[in-house]
């Protein structure tokens, strides 16, 4: 059979060789016959006849030698690539608009495919689940779920019944020092259980034992794979070498294999937690944990295991400081599991469908395009076509020869559309939001190629099937079609490409007014008053000064109070702050908050809410008006003065008004000290432009017995620097030598300005947005290509019919008014299709589109009046031409 | 009356052909089957190309060039080892063909109706 293939590949050798031994036989053969004394026109003929048919024998051997399938198939890509060359424009028009259709597709899909459908690159991954726990009864904002606990860990590590490990881990940067710059890691923080139970294998050394992970053990790390070659160039003597970290001296013992990530995404270092069991209090949640099912656990047994665990837990360790009883109970916990892929990818997989969904649609109006395109170029072909199959040629055949060559042409779409889309993609990995997940998995992969070549064929079907059904009819029916390009057929081809034109308009349509709601949002969010200004003014710069370099909590704010006011002295700084979290940066520092005198007086429990430490002068910096009251000072701060200040909406909901509020006291936890509050700020939406105002606290950066702290210090701070000269890199520049004057060890990145962070919290509706704006002017653009294209059909084919109307007196007026009519018909029953299909489909973005309903109205007409108008031009070209036609010539043209 | 070869049959008169007189080009063996089968056989030459393939891919046989008694190029065919044992089952398949119809043929024939 091999042989057979091969063969293939060298008819021409083998032709030769027949042929030798072919007419070596016949030539012995008429040797013979001469030699009985025949002419040699005679011996020649006499040989002939003994020998039998040559050509029929050439056949038979041909057909024996090789596969007779493939062989069909290979006349027919042949034949296919030559009628194609013969046509380049055309060709190059099928292609680029395949390859743009396949390509973006595929490049959608390797997004979609590398988050949503890639399995976690973990052992066993559909058994690993993220514990959380639900506290319904202190409402959190933002539905947010209260996490794990370390009483709770320790409880589900040594009685749960479902779990096969379960572990606590945390994600966040550090610093390395030691080098020739303090360097940021990222960092995974993980009690030994955690590694193990993601089936994680050391590619050099060991992985945490529980004794790495004791509280008093000497801190040992393990490098990625990547930090291991960026750091140390993969020296394997790395082992037992220490590195220098903030927080401590730790000695490397392991390097994991290439491709490790953490939840969040890559990392650089992994330590162990080293918690002390016998320190551990109840309370302290907001602690991330991921666990390994049992086989064959189902979610619901491991919660029912879990919800049975918290009472014990409760029991086995000592109330933690400002926890109570009745305050637990208020919570109301509750466990709540979810497989660890729904929690890595997070919401982000609505977005990416309904991307994906309007990227497909783009690839059928480019199928339609190509069908007219191809049905016109078969058309050129129809009485070779009826020819042939006049001639026996069976309509099998025919099919198969029409769709080889739209297989061929959506094949080499693909080919040029995977080049696009590679190009395509980095493009869309360099404009997507920081926080997508999982963004360094998304890759061109077998399973991406895979979708690409399924979708190349299902394209081929699309619109190859046309032509073949068209044309490759059972020879009967071929011929009584036959009757003439003028008569029947011409209109009901018009009638195919119609409808196809027809569902071209419809389809863009729908992008369009998913485009135009998309714009809509957009604006919306623009407009919306975040409560605070001066966005592109104000620089942000984050610092941490760690407890080892500072141990101190006064000497922290005199150091973070130095840098402070160097900064303030730059050049052009108008004025400068810091604090624990910037707006919309993402920071959730919750507690829950209790006003004085009013704890449960109707029954329900105070609720959690945001705290920010800051220091004085940020409401200014920010832009944020005060109220009512007075901003901290200094002397508050150094002081540690019970004082804070609160937005306007939580002054609301628990005193009624802002006036009201002022002087009254409120702590947080159950045992706090009770703080003044002595100033009322404007609301804010923390966060991002489409979610509800944020309840915040704001506290001193030093303050005494608040959350659960018996004296508290911001340690990770965030500067906010207004200027004019935000941005600039000389600003930039000044700013990172500023702070190396007082400390230079700190790591200096992430230096974003407000109008950033801004941007980067409206990411991913601004991504949504460019891909369905790119998806609706590729729909626009090929829908009024179809128009164009069937309406300059429509007049070539009525060109005599026009000629005579014009010889018997019509005006250009009437003749164009004519095919107006045809095509607004076409675009008007397209628009209304498309309305209605927009209605029905734009339900599954709702959760996409900020105060702006599926079924717009204004976006509904703008898009509609739109289309028409587009449409319209289209129109117009062809039509004018008609006008044009000259009767004599038209007429003598038969 | 001369006969149409028989499907099938032509294979096994090649092999034989082959293996009695060794090596041989085409016209050669179209040339000695005619000869044996003394006029009986109704043979297209041309038919016997395409089962020297159909032997050769099966390896029963292989082909190489080389020179005519007629000092003329020509491919020469030769039994391979598996060819030779193939004869051996395909005589046997044949005896036991035509035992079987003579049996037939030797019996009254069947009753009409």
């Amino acid at each position: 059979m091999l042989a057979r293939f091969w063969n293939l590949f060298r008819r021409r050798q083998l032709d030769l060789e027949l042929n030798a031994e072919l007419t070596h036989h016949l030539e012995s053969l008429e040797a013979e016959h001469r030699a009985r004394g025949l002419s040699k026109s005679d011996a020649r003929m006499a040989a002939l006849r003994d020998f039998g048919g040559l050509v029929r024998t050439k056949e038979e051997y041909r057909d024996q030698r090789g596969i007779p399938m493939i062989e069909t198939l290979l006349k027919n890509v042949r034949f296919s690539l030559r009628s194609m060359g013969r046509t380049p424009v055309m060709t190059i028009a099928v292609v680029a608009t395949l390859a743009i259709g396949i390509g973006a597709n595929t490049a959608v899909f390797s997004v979609v495919n590398g988050i949503l459908i890639k399995p976690l690159p973990y052992s066993d991954p559909e058994r690993l689940v993220r514990v959380a726990h639900l506290a319904p009864g202190i409402q959190l904002s933002d539905s947010r779920d209260v996490g794990s606990s370390l009483f709770l860990y320790f409880v589900h590590r040594e009685q749960s019944r479902t779990l096969e490990g379960v572990g606590v881990f945390g994600e966040g940067t550090s610093t390395v020092t030691g080098g020739r710059e303090p360097e940021e890691v990222r960092r995974f923080f993980v009690t030994s259980d955690v590694l193990p139970l993601l089936g994680v294998q050391p590619l050099l050394g060991r992985i945490f034992s529980q004794t790495d992970d004791a509280p008093a053990s000497p801190g040992t790390i393990v490098l990625s794979y990547e930090y291991w070659q960026r750091r140390f160039g993969g020296d394997r003597s790395v082992i037992g070498r220490s590195l220098d970290m903030a927080d401590d001296t730790w000695t490397i013992i392991g390097v994991l294999p290439r491709g490790f990530r953490a939840f969040r995404g890559p990392v650089d270092v992994i330590t162990p937690s080293r918690f002390d069991r016998n320190q551990v209090t109840v309370g302290g949640f907001f602690r991330g944990s991921v666990a390994r099912l049992k086989p064959g656990v189902t979610l619901e047994q491991a919660s029912a295991d879990l919800a049975r665990l918290i009472s014990p837990a409760i029991d086995s360790f000592p109330l933690g400081p400002g926890v109570t009883r009745e305050q637990l109970q208020r919570m109301r916990l509750a466990p709540v599991l979810k497989p660890l892929k729904q929690e890595v990818v997070g919401d982000v997989g609505n977005t990416l469908w309904v991307i994906m969904g309007t990227i497909a649609m783009v690839l059928l109006i480019a199928c339609a395009n190509v069908a007219n395109l191809i049905l016109a170029r078969t058309e050129g072909r129809s009485h070779e076509l009826m020819i042939r199959a006049a001639l026996g040629a069976g309509w099998k055949r025919i099919a198969l020869e029409l769709f080889t060559e739209s297989a061929l042409f959506s094949l080499a779409g693909g080919i040029v559309g995977i080049a696009l889309s590679y190009c395509g993609l980095r493009a869309l990995l360099t404009i997507a939001p920081a926080s997508l997940p999982r963004a360094d998995e998304i890759t061109i992969d077998p399973t991406v190629l895979l979708f690409t070549l399924g979708l190349c064929l299902v394209s081929a079907l699309l619109f190859g099937m046309l032509p073949v059904v068209r044309y490759a009819r059972p020879a009967r029916d071929a011929m009584s079609s036959a009757g003439g390009r003028w008569s029947s057929g011409s209109r009901e081809r018009l009638r195919l490409r119609g409808t196809l034109v027809v569902a071209q308009v419809a389809m863009a349509m729908v992008l369009l007014i998913c485009a135009g709601l998309m714009i809509r949002t957009f604006q919306k969010l623009n407009d919306v008053n975040p409560g605070f200004s001066f966005v592109e003014e104000v620089q942000t710069v984050p610092v941490a000064i760690l407890p080892a370099s500072v141990p101190d909590p006064v000497l922290v704010v005199r150091r973070q109070h130095e840098i402070l006011n160097r900064l303030t002295a730059l050049p052009g700084v108008q004025s400068a702050a810091y604090t624990s979290a910037v707006p919309m940066g993402g920071g959730f520092t919750a507690d829950i908050i209790a006003p004085e005198g009013r704890v449960s007086t109707d029954g329900s429990a105070p609720k959690a809410r945001q705290l920010r430490f800051v220091s004085p002068g940020l409401f200014e910096t920010l832009g944020i008006p005060l109220v009512a009251g007075r901003d901290f000072t200094w002397t508050d701060i150094y002081e540690k003065h019970p004082v804070v200040l609160i937005t306007q909406n939580l002054a609301r909901q628990e005193w009624g008004s802002a006036e009201e509020a002022l002087g009254k006291r409120l702590r947080s936890g159950s045992q706090g000290r009770w703080h003044e509050i002595v100033g009322i700020t404007g609301d804010i939406r923390d966060w991002g432009p489409s979610r509800p105002l944020t309840e915040i606290v704001y506290v001193p950066v030093l303050a005494e017995q608040i959350y659960n702290t018996p004296t508290y210090i911001g340690r990770f701070i965030t500067y906010t620097i207004r200027s004019s000269r935000s941005g600039t890199p000389a600003f930039l520049d000044e700013i990172r030598q500023t702070v190396w004057s007082v400390d230079s060890n700190l790591p200096m990145v992430n230096l974003r300005t407000m109008g950033d962070v801004v941007a980067d919290s409206m990411a991913r509706t601004s991504i949504t947005l460019l891909m369905l704006a790119i998806a609706g002017v590729m729909a626009v653009l090929l829908g009024v290509i179809g128009i164009y294209g069937v309406i300059s059909y429509a007049v070539t084919q009525r060109t005599r019919e026009v000629g005579i109307r014009i010889a018997l007196g019509a005006h250009g007026g009437e003749v164009r008014g004519m095919f107006f009519r045809q095509g607004l018909v076409m675009t008007g029953v397209g628009v209304v299709i498309g309305l209605g299909g927009a209605a029905t489909l734009t339900r599954w973005m709702s959760a996409l589109l900020f105060e702006v309903s599926p079924l717009d109205p204004g976006t509904y007409i703008a898009v509609a009046v739109f289309l028409v108008i587009a449409a319209g031009l289209a129109i117009y070209v062809p039509a004018r031409r008609a006008t044009r036609v000259d009767p004599w010539e038209s007429l003598r043209a038969e | 009356m001369p006969k149409q070869v028989l499907q099938g049959t032509l294979d096994l008169m090649i092999l034989r052909t082959l293996a009695t007189m060794g090596p041989q080009h085409g016209f050669g063996l179209a040339k000695r089957i005619l000869q044996v089968s003394e006029g009986i056989l109704d043979l297209n030459q041309g038919t016997l190309y395409p089962a020297l393939l159909r032997l050769e891919q099966r390896k029963w046989i292989k082909s190489s060039w080389g020179v005519s008694d007629a000092n003329r190029k020509a491919r020469f065919y030769e039994l391979t080892a598996r060819g030779r044992r193939q004869i051996a089952l395909e005589a046997e398949s044949w005896a036991t063909t035509v035992s079987l119809m003579e049996r037939f043929l030797r019996e009254p024939a069947v009753k009409k109706d």
